[in-house]
């Protein structure tokens, strides 16, 4: 390696095949990194300071509108948090459908991000469209079934982006018998192809890698946890939501509109690879089978096997969905009344990247004081640079230019970086005199 | 149709300030997004892979709103390469959610909330597209729907111009037969202000419609107004009403003043 000494400044202006724009800077100085970072620069969209004043019954519609990937997770949180601080009792119907609803966002995400994002990596091709001439049938089961969650998402809210069926305390309307009845029969179909989506991933052969790190995600005492739970970390951390600002903190790199986050001062992964090295064992048994067959060992230290990761949960979500749909009957009412109180609401679950965090000050009219927002890009943030650094060591740092950029576009993508929504809560960044 | 041996139309699709949920119509489409990559070539869509932002393009979709002094330049640039240039999504047509920020003293906010403010290259103001140059098609939502992005692919490989949708939402509700539900559950709606496109969806799950396709030309925002403050909301409940998710959109910022006013005075 010696004689191979040299200089390398790679710039990757525009990150593809990432939702947002960030970029990339790398500097190779005599076979050692003296620069890496991945820089975010999306504009700030100040959600934080203008959901300030907003009435609670306007909330779901306007954190919707931090992702359109994922407006589901926003919505479902934040009604969450204001439930539980209005003390509002759910119904059993408004609880199963929260979370068929969330597992509708799950498929459409994670199958976009299997087919149109990421798999293009493994197989050579620039996108999708160029993966769909070598991999037609592939591509065209990843297409239905991204279709059939947006469909589960708009049985519930009209539309799959920004849906508008969510309200404090329940939904706003109860989708009928019949439409339930023949969406189940799609999900039932649909169950092969997600099996066979799952051993396409695993046969996949992904890049080998074997990192340290710790996981996050939240965890339930029964289900798999998406939408609802305590927050637990591969060490053994198990909390509730409300003590999430007593081991997890955010700075401000300066080069970034994005903050880093950390637990006990280290980088940590959310997402679906923490869950499943978390709760697989939360799995219904025919997919923890399905996944031993794979021969994927768990917990995994190689990001690479999010792709597996995301398979599996889509296999669970369909499950969950059927589940839940099995005796659906119309409800007497899909909501019930609520009354505001001021106090500070906080609600946790987890987004298709990953743990998700919210938190309201509400006065006693029911509007937001002060609102303070934690998705799950940014706490993936300082765990991505991390493991850019370990995996291009790994990776050899005297490969081609156009070798390593490939490598690192291949690690952030493993991590789904949504960066639309890792910009908006700078406002953890205030400096109070 | 395509004339057999004539190039493909050149189709981008640009990003700006957003949430990313209007590009969502095209990579949502499903097989149809298979069949329209073999009828246009997708020359710039960096979310979906392709990457060449400089190129010439027939047809530019450009989600988002202007934020920052590069989003300024970029644009520009856009605008030189591009036949025709078409605003998707509010954002882009009306400065998004974001634009609320406006009403505020947004430098304050950028000085006061950063603690490295110079990496935060913010303008004052999120602004939409045509504030900045010429638009040759506008169209509203939040998000815009797979359904109007392919009328308008449609639309241009026909060599005709796209058309607008001039009616209000509750000429939606009414074709669909929905119960209005301002008459019978004295739920302040939007949508008489309101731009069809939607189907009227919220008044279809028995809700509001919040006015996210923007305002309806002509639209009687005086008299909403007053309906609204006869069904018993208060000053700042109407300004909240048309200060959302198209607050700078003239016609609604307009009302949300008006309505201020009478709150203040
Ligand atoms: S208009 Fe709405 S859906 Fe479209 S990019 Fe802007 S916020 Fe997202
Ligand atoms: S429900 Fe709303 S949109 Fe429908 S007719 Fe009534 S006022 Fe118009
Ligand atoms: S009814 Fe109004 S708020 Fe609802 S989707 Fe349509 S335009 Fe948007």
């Amino acid at each position: 390696m010696g004689e191979q000494r040299r200089s390398v400044a790679i710039h990757v202006p525009v990150l593809a095949r990432v939702e947002g724009e960030g970029a990339l800077d790398l500097r190779i100085d005599d076979g050692a990194i003296t620069e890496l970072r991945l820089r975010i620069f999306e504009p700030p969209r100040f959600f934080e300071k203008f959901l300030e004043g907003r009435h609670y019954t306007e909330i779901p519609d306007m954190v919707a509108r931090i992702c359109g990937i994922c407006p589901v997770a926003y919505q479902v949180t934040a009604a969450q948090a204001l439930e539980t601080l209005f003390d509002v009792e759910l119904s059993p119907w408004t609880r199963a459908m929260r979370r068929v609803f969330y597992c509708g966002e799950w498929i459409q995400s994670h199958s976009l991000h299997i087919h149109l994002l990421a798999a293009p990596d493994f197989f050579g091709c620039g996108n999708a469209i160029d993966l769909a001439r070598i991999a037609p049938d592939e591509v065209r089961r990843g297409l239905r079934i991204q279709a059939l969650g947006n469909e589960l998402m708009d049985l519930f809210g009209a539309r799959s982006v920004h849906p508008v069926g969510v309200r404090i305390g329940g939904f706003h309307a109860a989708p009928p018998l019949a439409r339930v009845r023949e969406l189940r029969e799609k999900l039932r179909a649909a169950l092969p192809d997600a099996e066979a989506l799952v051993r396409w991933t695993a046969g996949i052969a992904l890049p080998q890698d074997d990192q340290a790190f710790v996981s996050v995600a939240t965890r339930h005492p029964q289900d798999y946890a998406i939408e609802h739970g305590d927050i637990a970390a591969s060490d053994g951390l198990l909390i509730s939501p409300s003590a999430f600002g007593d081991h997890f903190a955010e700075r401000q790199a300066p080069f970034s509109t994005a903050l880093f986050s950390s637990y006990h001062g280290q980088p940590y992964l959310v997402g679906p690879l923490a869950r499943l090295n978390l709760s697989h064992d939360r799995l219904p048994p025919g997919i923890q089978a399905l996944l031993a067959e794979t021969g994927l060992a768990l917990p995994s230290r190689n990001l690479f096997h999010s792709l597996v990761a995301r398979a599996v949960e889509i296999r669970l979500a369909l499950h969950d969905a059927l589940r839940l749909l099995d005796d659906y009957r119309v409800p007497e009412s899909p909501w019930v009344p609520v009354v505001p109180r001021a106090g500070v609401a906080i609600g946790c679950t987890e987004a298709p990247r990953g743990l998700l965090w919210q938190r309201y000050e509400m006065d006693s009219e029911g509007c937001v004081v002060s609102a303070r927002i934690v998705p799950p890009t940014s706490q993936n943030q300082a765990r991505i640079e991390e493991d850019l650094r370990l995996s291009l060591l790994e990776f050899g740092l005297d490969r081609p230019d156009d070798a390593l950029r490939l490598h690192c576009e291949k690690v952030i993508r493993n991590y789904d970086p949504c960066i639309s929504c890792a910009t908006h809560f700078l406002r953890l960044n205030v400096e109070r005199p | 149709m395509n004339v057999p041996g004539t190039p493909k139309p050149r189709v981008a699709v640009h990003k700006f300030s957003s949430c990313d949920g209007c590009q969502l119509a095209f990579l949502n489409l499903g097989e149809e997004l298979l069949r329209l990559a073999e009828r246009v070539d997708l020359v710039h869509f960096a979310e979906a892979g392709p990457l060449d932002p400089d190129t010439d393009a027939d047809i530019a979709f450009v989600e988002g709103s202007m934020s920052t002094p590069e989003d300024l330049e970029r644009i520009r640039r856009i605008r030189e390469h591009s036949r025709m240039l078409v605003a998707i999504g509010a954002c882009a047509t009306a400065g998004g959610i974001q634009a609320l920020r406006n009403d505020a003293d947004a430098a304050g906010w950028a000085a006061a909330i950063y603690s490295h403010p110079e990496a935060i290259a913010s303008l004052a103001h999120s602004t939409p597209i045509a504030s900045h140059v010429k638009v040759d098609f506008e169209l509203w939502g939040c998000p815009v729907s797979g359904r109007q992005i392919l009328a308008v692919v449609n639309a241009l490989l026909l060599g005709v111009g796209p058309r607008d949708n001039g009616d209000k939402v509750c000429t939606e509700c009414k074709r669909n037969g929905y119960p209005c539900v301002m008459v019978s559950r004295g739920i302040a709606c939007m949508g008489p202000v309101t731009r069809a496109g939607c189907g009227a969806l919220c008044p279809g799950l028995g809700r509001d419609c919040y006015g996210c396709y923007g305002p309806v030309e002509n639209a009687n925002t005086d008299a909403l107004a007053a309906q609204f403050a006869l069904q018993g909301l208060d000053p700042q409940a109407v300004v909240r009403r048309f200060r959302s998710i198209n607050s700078q959109a003239p016609v609604f910022l307009a009302a949300a003043n008006k309505a201020g006013r009478r709150r203040d005075g």
